[in-house]
């Protein structure tokens, strides 16, 4: 579950990147290491990376910076991912998500001023044929409608 | 008493885990002696949760079960009830050979896994050449299930053929086209159909180090393949290869969100830690892939069918099929259907009767108006195409694609010319930026669209002009197949488009 971390212990990052060194291309790796520990990636863990795999600061940000899931700033403490894809759509995905949406007062991408949930597009959870499709945190749900939506996001906190 | 629940995402995604849980709750309040099993689904997504008793090694289904039917499942008495699960419709008209264990037997039991079959095509391989292995893949038939279709034996062929110090085997579990969960079903479903199948490939090509490459979107699946491959390496499945002193192993790799990374130059460069760009090929990853090393690169669904072929042969494989397209297809119905799931079947099933008759039409009653076939790219079939074969030249022939065989039904309320700008957006959002037809050409089809849309008749050439640039320029199917959406749909449904709405906004 992703919170807003204390400071990170630099020995604590480094032992992290270290015990993914042994592996060929390590990056990606080590990156969700680091956000499945703090939520996201620490900016103090930035020289350090760049350092062990001796590749530029640049690299690192276009790598990132280009995946979907990676964030340099923390998440609301549940991530709520709304699938937006074709099959969804069929199912009148678009309608709920508007709503949703609109009803916490968020774009995609959007953080409750709790702090409770974020709430992201997906495209694709692969639950196509009991469309429409949501997953919180790591909880896949099918055949999304508006209660069922409401009762996910009163869990989170919301 | 043996009660089987699916631990599929989809199923869970309905509710299986709650209905496990009542089950075993019940079984206790009855003082019933209760053994319950997870499985992968059979793929009656509409049904899901679905579960089984077993009565006299007969399994009976139950579903779409709630957690308050439990104590009438047990009681043998509940209004779910139907029958044999293997005597209903759906099952009974499938040829079931990639998925004959998803949804029967435990995933992560390896002597069930052997009791119904597996390992043994692994262990006629280890006992053939390499040349062998890929000329019994070649005379399969079997095509890249990814979407190119590509003869996965001419593949190998080219990486056995390389020499290199190093060699890998590369599994694509990218799956991100909508409409799309076979590989999802296999790797929650019989993991280890798919690990057989990469050894053999291994074998056959003289790579001893593999890589599964699984999107992000997917944790179940990622859950149940890192136990299954320390299940396999326990077991001596990877590693020694059976004590035969042939070398195998394999990791699993996550994806992080992008779409492209489906591409396998792109997923490449994600497994060795790169931005998921695309390559130009030539070189191809069989001659330079991972770390520049001779690479097979394939979809779940070509790996995890490799152990039946070698378990059967490859005549028996070959022998289904239509034309150039042999074998089977787990094809994958979805979207607004009344029975979506998984349905495997020879090629050459009409798209019309997997719509109507397997699907059963629209979940919302309402007449079909458009089918999309192979994921977002894929183009969009309006009934009159109805009659086209399930197969690989069939779609072509038709302006179209299988790609990996996902096809998500529309009902009349679609927005035809909403869908093709949709296919223009995903392309700007998950495009790898790094050629230019598929940069910017996706923005500009977003905005060109946006002028049809309110009317302007005039862009219409020049969207498909854009089009054309998009299909002859992009390095890969992410810019190049993103016109077969949006052109499908202008051809088909042209009075949608460059109508003034003045009503409608």
């Amino acid at each position: 579950m992703p919170q807003t971390p204390a400071q990170p212990d630099i020995a604590e990052l480094s032992a992290l990147i270290e015990a993914h060194l042994h592996l060929e291309g390590p990056l990606l790796p080590i990156l969700h290491a680091l956000q499945a520990a703090h939520g996201h990636i620490p900016e103090a863990a930035l020289p350090l990376i760049a350092s062990a795999l001796n590749i530029t600061r640049a690299e690192l940000h276009g790598v990132i910076s280009f995946y979907h899931d990676f964030r340099t700033a923390p998440a609301g403490r549940h991530v709520l991912k709304i699938c937006r894809a074709e099959a969804c759509q069929s199912m009148g995905a678009t309608g709920i998500a508007e709503a949703t949406l609109k009803k916490l007062g968020l774009d995609w991408h959007g953080t409750t001023t709790n702090g409770a949930v974020t709430v992201e597009p997906v495209y694709c959870l692969g639950l196509c044929a009991c469309a429409p499709a949501a997953m919180l945190d790591d909880r896949v749900v099918g055949r999304v409608d508006a209660a069922k939506l409401d009762t996910l996001l009163a869990e989170a906190g919301a | 008493m043996k009660i089987r629940v699916p631990m599929d995402s989809a199923a869970k995604a309905l509710g299986a885990d709650a209905v496990a849980d009542a089950l075993r709750t019940a079984s206790e309040a009855a003082g019933i002696d209760v053994e319950i099993i997870r499985t992968g689904s059979r793929g009656m997504i509409w049904l899901e949760p679905l579960v089984e008793v077993e009565i006299d090694g007969i399994r009976h289904g139950y579903g779409p079960a709630t957690p308050a039917d439990a104590a009438a499942i047990l009681a043998g008495d509940s209004n779910t009830a139907l029958g044999p699960v293997e005597e209903l419709d759906w099952m009974k008209r499938q040829t079931r050979l990639t998925f004959a264990r998803v949804g029967v037997i435990d995933p992560l039991n390896l002597d069930e896994y052997a009791a119904h079959g597996g390992l043994s095509g692994l262990r006629r391989a280890l006992g053939m050449s390499a040349e062998a292995i890929v000329d019994e893949v070649k005379t399969s038939g079997l095509r890249g299930r990814g979407g190119a279709g590509f003869p996965t034996g001419i593949k190998w062929d080219t990486v056995r053929l390389a020499e290199a110090p190093q060699k890998y085997i590369v599994c694509n579990a990218d799956e991100g086209d909508s409409g799309t969960f076979a590989d999802r079903m296999i790797m929650e479903g019989d993991p280890f159909t798919l690990i057989e199948g990469m050894v053999i490939a291994g074998l056959g090509t003289g790579a001893t180090k593999g890589y599964v490459y699984i999107r992000s979107e997917y944790p179940d699946a990622i859950a149940v393949m890192g136990r299954a491959v320390e299940t396999a390496r326990a077991a001596g499945l990877l590693g020694d290869v059976l004590g035969s002193g042939r070398i195998f192993d394999l990791e699993i790799r996550v994806g992080a969100g992008a779409y492209v990374c489906g591409e396998e130059t792109s997923l490449l460069n994600s497994l060795e830690g790169k931005r998921g760009v695309v390559r130009a090929k030539p070189p191809l990853p069989a001659l330079e892939g991972l770390f520049g090393r001779p690479t097979v690169v394939n979809n779940v669904l070509s790996l995890a069918t490799v152990p039946v072929i070698f378990e059967k042969g490859a005549a028996h494989y070959a022998g289904f099929g239509l034309g150039r397209s042999k074998g089977t297809m787990p094809i994958q119905i979805a979207g607004n259907v009344a029975r979506g799931g998984l349905f495997e079947t020879a090629f050459g099933m009409p798209l019309g009767e997997l719509v109507n008759e397997i699907a059963g039409g629209t979940a919302t009653g309402r007449p079909v108006k458009a089918v999309q076939v192979g994921g977002p790219l894929g183009a969009y079939f309006a009934p009159a195409r109805f009659d086209t074969p399930f197969g690989y030249e069939e779609f072509d022939g038709q302006g179209g694609l299988i790609g990996h065989a996902g096809i998500v039904v529309f009902d009349d309320r679609a927005d035809m010319l909403g869908m093709a700008r949709f296919a223009m957006e995903f392309c700007a959002v998950e495009s790898c930026g790094k050629c230019t037809p598929c940069r910017i050409g996706a923005v500009r089809g977003v905005e060109t669209l946006d002028r049809i849309r309110h009317g302007d008749a005039s862009a219409i050439p020049l969207l498909t002009d854009l089009c054309a640039t998009m299909k002859d320029g992009s390095l890969c199917a992410l810019g190049g197949f993103t016109p077969y959406p949006v052109l499908s749909a202008l051809e088909q449904f042209p009075d949608e488009f460059a109508v003034p709405r003045v009503a409608a906004e």
